[in-house]
């Protein structure tokens, strides 16, 4: 029984496909993991993707840094495009990084069923730079990108409908920024109502 | 009990009288269904088969004009906390309120922005159920501390 | 002048007449919508024109909470995020972070790991069952999957302690053994269980009430359900075989044997059928979990202090609900940069808005039955 959990666990790491032949799993260890897709993207906009990287070469980490304005074209031909189909677009949110040059970080996390295979988008922006909106790549955007507005203070164009899903509409704050106290900043005060005590 | 209510002195049959309208009030406590969080599950298993709370006299009920107590079960945000007092204002005279779990108690792991730290902040709560989330057990057990607890109010009486 | 006159005033009589919009607000003090969502509906009659959800009562700030505590620490607040299935979610944190190490995670504490997830997955389909038949309104329906989530609940009882947020999981392994009496009452539930699921079937399969009520209501297209990101049984229903269990396996799922059920239309029929094999399947995954249960230690050497290297990951499972992932960025200190939850009701609920539109009003409390949403982890 272990013997076989070794091979099986060493196979789903390394190989995009679990289909593939050994020799293809070797060679695909060698080139950086989402090679193939970044061609795909340079095929139609050369150079856009500034930066590639992977966590520990796991194919399923590859990930793609990329100019804030090709956002939308590049995802959309990653969508569309037949090496890749990432019609499932898992995960969209941000982090924040304050002491960066470029504070902000947007991540879209894509899927692909035909291939079964992820990619990471990462945008890199300003303070107060206005990301453009992928909802109209894929309709569940919507509702991530308004989380990310809500939480983060990024800004969308063209978003269809703006607002804060999470937190009340008069909150003020951006909570998930770093500068921002776990506990908050006293945004709601309550005057505490007088108990009842027993026999009264 | 409108025009009655504490007009009368501390005598044998306004005491007899309270009592028995203590034990008609205690005896069928409507509670309204506020499933917030997770102690919402626990309190539909406290309803369902295996607990059966309509023993105690205890049937949940879907809107606030028709119950007499509140079972505030799970995490009080401050974006609900408008509605529990919308509600809460809603509820018919007399009136109680269990604070279910650690989150309705005192805010439970959650110290931090979103979260208000006890439902306490803007409604008056009776009973207190610690447990995260708490049995239906101690749920029973906080019903039953209810009923004490309205045995012991004076209605007729000063 | 006159004319003009009388011509607007027969315009304003008509849409005085029927064709007003009626604004409906239901929520968040609901029974029906399984939390605290609130839902405001523009209505034409009974047909939903317009829908929109106002979500967040339930945001506790869990993923900042996460950015200040260390990665162990963490685990009983993700029991608290898909409250339902508890230990699903443990498994999603556990496998996330072991993504950072190459520890070699003992097969005795995989296979528990899988039991348990199945598990987790019976009560939550239990609860969904339960509720969403309430709601339709079959009452005996709710009591019988009580009668056996409570089952459930004893087995969890036995083997971590608690009834609902079990903290089940520990980085490297489990905390500790299972003891035998659990591995023997969940043999016992494995026999009884897929009987009592009959008995859900004859209450509702074929029941016409229900088929009224299902059948050809909220249907969605396979191809709307990727777009609106749909994740677990609703894009099984839409007839996508896709299921985190096989397409990336974790845990012991690799060698166990399971059949991923998928639906042809869509409607909230065919998500009923999905999960109510996904129980049987379940079950089935049980039993061969407790037959193939090898021996040995339950958790691997790990560190006393968990210190993932610096770098990102981006793990996810099949939860009950959905596709249910982590994305975390570690600064190779103790305590992680960023947490992302990757929620599937929140996105599944995205999708309600498509789903109504153009049905009736009292299909709406259906459809969001048959989402099969929870708000701890929606609203996070």
């Amino acid at each position: 029984m272990p013997d076989e959990v070794v091979e099986n666990s060493e196979e789903t790491n390394g190989a995009p496909d679990s289909e593939e032949s050994a020799e293809e799993i070797a060679e695909a260890v060698k080139t950086p993991p989402g090679e193939d897709l970044k061609e795909v993207v340079e095929s139609a906009f050369p150079g856009a993707v500034l930066e590639q990287s992977a966590y520990e070469d796991d194919e399923d980490e590859a990930t793609f840094v990329l100019d804030v304005d090709s956002i939308v074209a590049v995802c959309t031909h990653l969508r569309d495009h037949g090496d890749a189909l990432f019609k499932l677009l898992t995960d969209l949110t941000a982090a924040h990084y304050p002491e960066a040059e470029d504070p902000f970080e947007m991540l879209y996390h894509l899927y692909s069923f035909e291939h079964n295979r992820r990619l990471r988008l990462k945008v890199r922006i300003k303070e107060g730079r206005a990301v453009p909106t992928v909802s109209g790549v894929w309709t569940s955007a919507d509702w991530m990108e308004r989380e990310v507005y809500d939480l983060f203070g990024i800004e969308f164009e063209g978003h269809p409908d703006l607002r804060r899903i999470l937190l009340p509409d008069n909150w003020g704050s951006h909570p998930m920024r770093k500068d921002y106290p776990l506990e908050g900043r006293g945004e709601r005060i309550y005057t505490k109502p007088k108990r009842k005590e027993i026999g009264e | 009990m409108g025009i009655v209510e504490g007009k009368f002195s501390d005598n044998f049959i306004t005491s007899k009288v309270d009592s028995l309208v203590a034990w008609a009030r205690k005896s069928a406590l409507w509670p309204m269904t506020f499933g917030l969080a997770c102690c919402a599950i626990e309190m539909m298993a406290s309803g369902a088969a295996r607990y059966d709370f309509d023993r105690f006299g205890v049937i949940f009920r879907a809107t606030p004009r028709q119950s007499d107590v509140i079972i505030v079960a799970g995490t009080v945000t401050h974006k609900m906390g408008d509605a529990i007092r919308k509600v809460y204002d809603q509820m018919p005279e007399p009136r109680w309120v269990i604070a279910m779990g650690n989150c309705a108690t005192c805010g439970g792991p959650y110290a931090n922005y979103a979260v208000m730290q006890g439902v306490d902040e803007i409604i008056p709560v009776d009973v207190y159920v610690p447990g995260c989330p708490p049995r239906p057990e101690s749920l029973m057990w906080g019903v039953m501390q209810l009923q004490k607890k309205i045995e012991q109010e004076k209605y007729i009486r000063k | 002048m006159v004319g003009v006159a009388n011509v607007s005033r027969i315009e304003q009589q008509s849409t005085l007449h029927g064709t007003e919009e009626l604004v409906i607000n239901m929520g968040p003090q609901h029974p029906s919508t399984h939390g605290v969502l609130r839902v405001i509906l523009k209505l034409d009659g009974e047909t939903v024109n317009d829908l929109d959800c106002d979500i967040g009562y339930l945001h506790r700030g869990t993923e900042k909470i996460g950015e200040n505590i260390n990665y162990t620490m963490f685990i009983p607040y993700t029991d608290r995020l898909d409250y339902i299935a508890a230990p699903s979610n443990n498994l999603a944190w556990v496998t996330a972070v072991e993504k950072f190490f190459d520890w070699e995670i003992p097969m005795r504490a995989q296979y528990i790991r899988s039991m348990v997830g199945e598990l987790s997955r019976i009560a939550s389909h239990l609860l969904w069952l339960a509720t969403h038949a309430l709601d339709i309104g079959a009452m005996t329906v709710f009591l019988w999957c009580f009668r056996e989530r409570e089952m459930v609940l004893d087995l969890f009882e036995t083997a971590f302690g608690g009834r609902l947020t079990v903290n089940a999981f520990r980085l490297g392994g489990l905390h500790e053994d299972v003891p035998d009496k659990f591995l023997q009452l969940t043999q016992e539930f494995a026999d009884i269980f897929p009987s009592r699921v009959d008995d859900y079937e004859t209450l509702l399969t074929n029941n016409r009430i229900w088929l009224q009520r299902t059948r050809d209501v909220g249907i969605i297209s396979a191809e709307d359900a990727m777009d609106l990101g749909l994740t677990g049984p609703i894009i099984r229903g839409s007839g996508v075989k896709w299921d985190l269990r096989r397409a990336k396996p974790y845990a012991a799922y690799p060698y166990l044997d399971f059949v991923v059920p998928i639906g042809e239309n869509g409607d909230i029929y065919d998500r009923y059928l999905v999960r109510i094999e996904e129980l049987r399947q379940s079950i089935y995954i049980i039993q061969q979990c407790l037959e193939q249960l090898p021996g040995g230690p339950v958790s691997c050497k790990t560190p006393r202090t968990i210190k993932p290297p610096e770098g990102e990951i981006y793990h996810s499972i099949e939860n009950p609900k959905g596709e249910f992932g982590f994305y975390i960025v570690s600064d190779g200190t103790t305590t992680p940069y960023r947490v992302r939850i990757r929620p599937p009701s929140f996105i599944n609920l995205g999708g309600l808005k498509k789903l109504c539109v153009g049905q009736l009003v009292a299909d709406v409390v259906a459809i969001i039955g048959s989402i099969d949403i929870v708000l701890g982890e929606c609203d996070r």
